[in-house]
């Protein structure tokens, strides 16, 4: 199946400073693709270009097999972008704002009215259609902000921060929104924050000073993924003999019984826990910890601080 | 998809309450200045009525209404078209038009004829004056018909400018203020040909007003209005092209 999104050698410069350099990777359906990196890491700017509201000083983006560059108007009639700032005409309703969107991503007039309720059936704004969109808190707004970028159900989906300044339902609710997007469409998803990313991301990208810094598969089998476990004992042993058990490589003591237990790769959760009930010790919690995306993520970016 | 953009603008400038304030200024001050006229006309009208070919109604209250209506234009449209890229600018909104399928070209047109929508009320507010002293008297039709379409050129001419300057700035009053100085300058810049040289020739076919007056006398020459027409193509494909360049500007 070809990619929906396929990027190659992407530069952008801003004057002589060089905001995002050789940036690469393809994007297929049923994909969320997570973009990470510190401020000013050029995120926004890769977004930018994706959505074809920056042109990028050399380099190559093809939506759906269709070169953004060469026919633009082709190319962005499968891509729904939504902005750091939901683009909202503060005058407008909901209804009209999204009707107006509707017959601008060439939905005839006939099915636009259809389309404006399917989006809004979507992002949960059936009961807001006449209300004016200055008047609608933040996270409404988002979700508008949102309805306008699934309106002509795209192929590709871009979201810059969709969940920045929402209240903690509604992040779940947006959340639940992408990942059901993330089924039918291809969603660039930006985010700086890490628990966001593994939640919903099938995939994730780190830049770092406009460069890729990391692409890696998330949401494997568990059992892969668990780096290490942290775990609390009722009857805590000896620490060597936590060190003994088999695929344990480290013990970490975290004082009241907790333990962090660092696996080697390829060792299976389960028979780990059944070793740590069968010995007595009163195994009381046991989380497993990701494949740490917050240490690759300081080890790629701190050390150095971001350029401005 | 043109006339969806310029039906949105169009619909955002009557939601605005500065349209309609600008509106109502505006047809205050003329039916003022118009009444002045007809006032000064029914005073001096006995003394037309004895003379052999007297200037008429048209010349006396028509034509110098419709030269203030061009004046106080003048004053309003870079009002109206301060907004019209600046504001989506600033708030963010013109990335809605610029991931969506329509090309840079349709956006400045679409643009362009939301704000001659609304140019086009005021153009008809303004000719209702005069079309209502046909109630009691004639009037030369021909003459008003050049004198309006004078009027509807210099309006659309100020739109394409003010959208050229809208686009040069996220903040609506600076490009408000660049239009003004634009269009005034270019109005009288006619004055500089009183010491005559070398360039009087240039500075009188340059000023949008030299050209006005000729229609507003009655005078529809091709030459004028091919300067209006390139005046209005110039200014809006240079919008375009400024609005490319921020898409690939450094």
């Amino acid at each position: 199946m070809d990619p929906l999104i396929s990027i190659e050698n992407l530069y952008r410069y801003y004057g002589s400073r060089c905001a995002v350099r050789d940036l690469g990777f393809e994007l297929h359906r049923g994909e969320v693709l997570g973009l990470l990196g510190p401020n000013g890491a050029g995120k926004s700017t890769s977004m930018n270009m994706i959505a074809g509201n920056l042109a990028p000083s050399s380099g190559r983006i093809r939506l759906n097999g269709l070169d953004l560059l060469e026919r633009p108007r082709e190319a962005k009639a499968g891509l729904g972008y939504l902005p750091e700032t939901p683009p909202l005409y503060r005058e407008l309703t909901v209804d009209e704002y999204l009707r107006y969107c509707a017959r601008l991503n060439r939905i005839p007039r006939g099915s636009a009215a259809g389309a404006v309720r399917r989006a809004k059936a979507r992002c949960g704004l059936e009961t807001s259609g006449g209300r004016l969109t200055s008047n609608l808190s933040k996270g409404y707004q988002q979700r508008v902000g949102i309805a306008q970028a699934i309106i002509h159900d795209p192929a590709v989906v871009i979201l810059d921060e969709p969940t920045v300044g929402l209240d903690p339902i509604q992040i779940r609710e947006i959340r639940a929104l992408i990942r059901e997007l993330g089924k039918a469409h291809g969603v660039i998803l930006s985010t700086h924050i890490l628990p966001e990313v593994q939640a919903l991301c099938t995939r994730v990208l780190i830049l770092h000073r406009g460069e890729l810094a990391y692409s890696g598969v998330l949401g494997g089998g568990a059992d892969e993924g668990a780096a290490s476990l942290l775990i609390r004992l009722a009857r805590p042993p000896e620490k060597p003999l936590l060190a003994g058990l088999p695929g344990v490589e480290a013990v970490e003591t975290l004082g009241q019984g907790r333990y962090r237990l660092h696996l080697g790769a390829g060792t299976a959760t389960a028979t780990l826990a059944q070793r740590l009930v069968q010995n007595g010790w009163g195994l009381e919690e046991l989380t497993p910890e990701q494949p740490g995306l917050e240490q690759i993520f300081v080890r790629l970016t701190a050390g150095e601080q971001a350029a401005p | 998809m043109i006339l969806t953009i310029a039906s949105r603008e169009l619909r955002s400038l009557f939601l605005s309450p500065l349209a309609w304030s600008l509106l109502a200024v505006t047809q205050f001050i003329l039916a003022w200045l118009f009444l002045v006229q007809l006032d000064g006309f029914l005073q001096i009208q006995p003394r037309l009525a004895a003379m052999e070919g007297a200037p008429g109604l048209t010349d006396l209250v028509a034509a110098p209404l419709l030269d203030n209506a061009a004046i106080i234009v003048l004053l309003l449209v870079p009002l109206l078209a301060m907004r019209l890229i600046s504001e989506e600018l600033r708030s963010g909104t013109f990335s809605l038009l610029l991931s969506a399928p329509v090309s840079m070209t349709q956006i400045v047109l679409g643009k362009y004829l939301g704000l001659l929508g609304m140019l086009a009320v005021i153009l008809m507010l303004t000719a209702a004056m005069p079309l209502s002293l046909l109630a009691g008297g004639s009037l030369d039709p021909g003459k008003l018909a050049a004198g309006l379409l004078g009027l509807g050129l210099v309006l659309a001419a100020a739109a394409a400018a003010g959208l050229f300057m809208s686009t040069l700035s996220p903040q609506p009053a600076v490009a408000a203020v660049g239009a003004y100085g634009l269009l005034l300058f270019l109005w009288l810049i006619n004055l500089a040909t009183g010491a005559g040289g070398e360039g009087s020739a240039l500075f009188a076919w340059l000023s949008m007003s030299t050209h006005f007056e000729r229609l507003l006398s009655g005078l529809v020459r091709a030459s004028d209005l091919a300067y209006y027409l390139l005046f209005i193509t110039g200014f809006l494909a240079l919008a375009i092209r400024r609005l490319d360049s921020l898409r690939t500007g450094a």
